[in-house]
């Protein structure tokens, strides 16, 4: 079997967040991601860390995570030439999911945008931090856009993830999802990208690792990349680069719901004219959940037919589903094939594996709304 | 008894001309939980290189590579109901093959265990 591992010529020039020396001592393996040296679990493995958010509260470092502030005139109307979320109407303290549209109608990347007052808060993958930067410096000359490398971002996500957090920031127990407050220097937003109740909270770099501390020693299990993958792949949450790019609109990948009405009839965003005519009169094709009647997981990159055996799409993400025990992919079908129960093959090292579709998400939210 | 090593992280251990193949106590440290063990049936015949079967971890799917060329014995079906089990003793009663060897002469091509530690720090 092929092993992945680290090359310590690479190493030297991979970014480490201020968690690093944390994630060192706590045993973390550590994996190259986005030029990032991250972990990608911890000793106790990726089973436990992911059922310590699903039943607990799990410890992200998500600190490779690019936090860029926009501000200047109406940051807002600015940040709506760019992406088809509803951002005018984002009240203070308040976040919204959206993306980052081609003129084709594609995916640049997908964001977390929060009105922070006099300026917007946004969030992007690590990934795409560079190419992002490009476009928001060039499509908002009317704006500074500021990335704030001096911090990092912790999430704490599970069914107790509130419990702690409001035991070390009070004032973060009458917050609801998607809304955000800023303590000091340090803000404070309950989303997340689990499925899960939970926070992410953006501090400055030199204060992390003792707030790390505390979140673990209130209960919060650290969790690495690993487990962050399953958790989100159960959610029916897209991983840019693998579910959506700049192939993918927002309306095949099921994104819909955050491209509010009043943006679909001014048709005032990149790309949307394939986005709003999809919205109308439905894509194509369709990102949806699949399980395989058997146990072999169907990853990226694998075939999906038809019974009759021909090749309609690919799985996206695919993987075993610790909370189901069982395998789950995401892929992209025609729409007539999207439907529940639609049944359909894997074709898995050459031999088709029946399989079907189901509704998303595969584990369902369980947001403090 | 002698174990030989692989670069892709099999052992093989050699009775006679029947030998027991498995992938090694670092390969399972590095996969993870394994949640997914596909193996072929006894009577198979496979060259050296071949892939002879599939292990998956929560991470990842590795192919399981043919140390030597041979026909498989006995395949360790336990394994495909409980994959788990892969990770609690990978170069002990995890093995997953016992196949009779058709060229004896290949085993000196395969590292010793000094070799595998060396290649694995």
């Amino acid at each position: 079997m092929h092993l992945m591992r680290v090359v310590p010529e690479a190493a030297n020039m991979l970014k480490k967040t201020p968690l690093y020396d944390l994630h060192v001592e706590l045993g973390a393996k550590l994996v190259q991601f986005a030029g990032w040296e991250m972990p990608v679990q911890y000793p106790d493995g990726i089973m436990v860390e992911h059922a310590a958010c699903r039943n607990g509260a799990a410890l992200f470092d998500v600190s490779h995570m690019c936090q860029i502030k926009v501000s200047g005139d109406n940051p807002a109307v600015a940040m709506e030439r760019l992406c088809p979320g509803g951002l005018t109407t984002l009240q203070t303290g308040s976040a919204r999911y959206t993306q980052l549209t081609t003129q084709k109608g594609g995916i640049y990347d997908d964001l977390i945008v929060t009105n922070g007052g006099d300026h917007l808060f946004v969030v992007v993958n690590a990934s795409m931090a560079e190419q992002d930067l490009e476009i928001l410096t060039a499509g908002l000359p009317d704006q500074s856009v500021t990335p704030l490398a001096d911090r990092a971002l912790v999430a704490v996500q599970g069914p107790t993830a509130g419990q702690i957090v409001s035991g070390l920031f009070p004032q973060t127990t009458e917050l609801r999802f998607m809304q955000s407050i800023v303590v000091g220097y340090i803000r404070l937003s309950r989303l997340g990208y689990t499925g899960e109740d939970g926070f992410e909270i953006s501090i400055p770099a030199p204060q992390a690792e003792d707030l790390a501390r505390q979140l673990i020693d209130a209960g919060a299990v650290p969790a690495g990349l690993g487990a962050r993958d399953t958790l989100r792949m159960e959610a029916g949450l897209p991983l840019y680069g693998s579910d959506i790019d700049q192939g993918t609109s927002p309306i095949e990948a099921g994104l819909g719901f955050s491209i509010p009405k009043r943006r679909r009839e001014a048709a005032d965003f990149p790309g949307a004219a394939r986005i709003v005519a999809e919205a109308t009169d439905g894509a194509s094709r369709k990102l949806v959940g699949l399980r395989p009647d058997g146990r072999a997981p169907a990853r990226a990159g694998t075939e999906i037919a038809t019974p009759e055996g021909k090749v309609v799409g690919s799985v996206t993400s695919g993987g075993f589903s610790p909370t189901l025990n069982g395998p789950i992919s995401l892929g992209y079908v025609p729409s007539d094939l999207a439907k529940p129960d639609t049944e359909l093959h894997f074709i898995l090292r050459g031999k088709p594996a029946p399989a079907r579709v189901v509704p998303l998400p595969f584990v369902p939210h369980s947001y403090l709304r | 008894m002698i174990t030989y090593y692989t670069e892709d992280h099999e052992w093989i251990t050699v009775d006679g001309d029947i030998a027991t193949i498995g992938i090694t106590n670092h390969a399972a440290e590095q996969l993870g939980e394994v949640v997914f063990v596909e193996l072929q049936g006894a009577g198979e015949t496979f060259a050296k290189g071949d892939e002879i079967g599939v292990v998956e971890s929560v991470k990842a799917a590795s192919d399981i590579y043919a140390p030597v060329t041979g026909e498989i014995v006995e395949a360790n079906d336990a394994l495909a109901e409980k994959p788990a089990e892969l990770n609690e003793d990978p170069e002990g009663t995890s093995w997953l093959y016992k196949i009779k060897l058709s060229e004896t002469g290949e085993l000196s091509e395969l590292m010793d265990e000094d070799a595998y530690k060396a290649l694995i720090e």
